[in-house]
């Protein structure tokens, strides 16, 4: 591996598990609300959560710049009270990555909180489990596989978003400039078709390698429950 | 001792008002189904909304809905043998069985609890591997060991064949005369808990009777 290729794997990874760590309690929040809350408006948040998917990539890029770019209503605020800025940084790239991933995180999750015997958690309350506990020790163990399909399809959609990192983060070499960026950008030379190849099998491998891990811990938890 | 309850409740177009003074730690509430025993079970549990609800063990007031004693049901303090079992897939019956000790003020061990139902050294079995009738055992072992102040069981023969439903009459006649608690054993067939209760009291069309 060339120090370019192992530096766009690198970047890739950390910026991909970097929006995992934010979007995963997120989608935790949300998935809850969506499969539990009854409120006015719940379709409204519905359609937000589920806006990435539909929306082209490019424009969610733009829509981020235009609030988190450095002018932007939020952007602003982070840079002048923290001193924090996204947009063209690797911060951004996992921004930028998290939305994408979001809608798929949460589906996932809120399918199997739906699917969560409400029963079992009766039976926990009159164990003496507050609602907290109940939560913790009974309804999310049992949502957890929908966790992990939902981690891998967000590591996956993260790990190779490519329109929303180029409009908010840019193309820059080792900071934002990611697995897919890099193939992109290599294509651009009249003779990059051999090394985007090899960024190409390197992206595959990782994804595979999700995948297989997933399904792992997936397989561990059934055959724990002696399914 | 001494058990008297009262809960008033609708469901859709079904309206539970039972009221029951009983003696004996073994009561036994017979009726035919649809006669609204599981709802009042869920109604002194906090389980569904009820329009009132009053429950009194010795001379202690557990739920006195009126007079705004309405505590939600991880703090009534009553153990709850659910008709389907409910045992959690994803933890052994050693977990289960544990589940309540945290919130205790008095736990047994899980040791304790299985030795009750005779199922010592099943702590490590997953609940899938266990026969119906272990599986009520479990769950009313787990439901004793945060020694409750009463004990509710919902059909515990429900489903059962006639040689698994004799065999757990002696753990219930056991536990009866073994443990403190006292318990209110729900059943639609008087016969299930003849030897078992040494009070029955009828529920019919929500009423008592």
């Amino acid at each position: 591996m060339s120090p370019f290729e192992a530096e766009a794997l690198w970047l890739s990874l950390k910026v991909a598990a970097a929006s995992l760590v934010g979007v995963i309690p997120v989608s935790l929040g949300l998935a809850l609300l969506l499969a539990r809350g009854r409120f006015p408006g719940k379709w409204l948040v519905e359609a937000l959560v589920n806006l990435p998917l539909v929306l082209p990539p490019v424009v969610t890029g733009l829509a981020l710049l235009i609030v988190f770019g450095v002018r932007g209503p939020v952007g602003s605020w982070l840079h002048d009270v923290f001193g924090v800025t996204l947009a063209f940084h690797w911060t951004g790239a996992a921004l930028a990555a998290g939305v994408m991933a979001l809608p798929l995180v949460v589906r996932p999750l809120r399918l199997s909180l739906e699917a969560v015997d409400r029963r079992l958690e009766e039976a926990a309350a009159t164990l003496g489990a507050p609602p907290l506990q109940v939560l913790t020790r009974v309804t999310l163990p049992l949502a957890a596989p929908g966790l992990v399909a939902g981690a891998v399809l967000g590591f996956a959609r993260a790990f190779g978003e490519f329109g929303a990192t180029v409009t908010f983060a840019g193309s820059i070499p080792g900071e934002t400039q990611t697995l897919p960026v890099a193939i992109y950008t290599v294509l651009q030379r009249a003779d990059g078709e051999q090394a985007a190849l090899r960024l190409a099998l390197l992206s595959v491998l990782v994804s595979v390698g999700a995948l297989v891990i997933a399904e792992w811990i997936n397989r561990r938890a059934l055959s724990r429950r002696g399914a | 001792m001494s058990v008297s309850f009262w809960v008033r409740a609708r469901r859709g177009d079904f309206a539970l008002d039972a009221a029951f003074e009983a003696s004996g730690k073994a009561i036994a509430l017979v009726g035919p189904s649809g006669a609204g025993k599981t709802t009042l079970l869920q109604g002194l549990a906090g389980l569904i909304p009820a329009e009132e609800v009053r429950l009194t063990v010795d001379d202690r007031t557990l739920v006195d809905t009126a007079m705004g004693l309405a505590p939600p049901p991880h703090q009534r303090g009553l153990g709850y043998v659910f008709q389907d079992g409910r045992l959690f897939p994803h933890l052994s019956v050693g977990g289960n069985v544990a589940f309540g000790t945290r919130w205790a003020a008095n736990p047994m061990t899980v040791a304790e609890a299985l030795k009750l139902v005779d199922l010592e050294g099943f702590a490590h079995r997953r609940p899938t591997s266990l026969s119906g009738g272990e599986m009520r055992r479990v769950a009313i072992a787990r439901a004793l060991l945060p020694r409750p102040r009463l004990l509710l069981l919902d059909e515990p023969f429900a489903g059962l064949d006639d040689g698994r439903r004799q065999a757990l009459i002696p753990y219930l006649v056991k536990l009866r005369d073994t443990v403190k608690t006292p318990m209110i054993v729900v059943s639609h067939d008087d016969r299930d808990v003849a030897a078992l209760a040494e009070t029955v009291l009828m529920l019919d069309r929500g009423r008592s009777v």
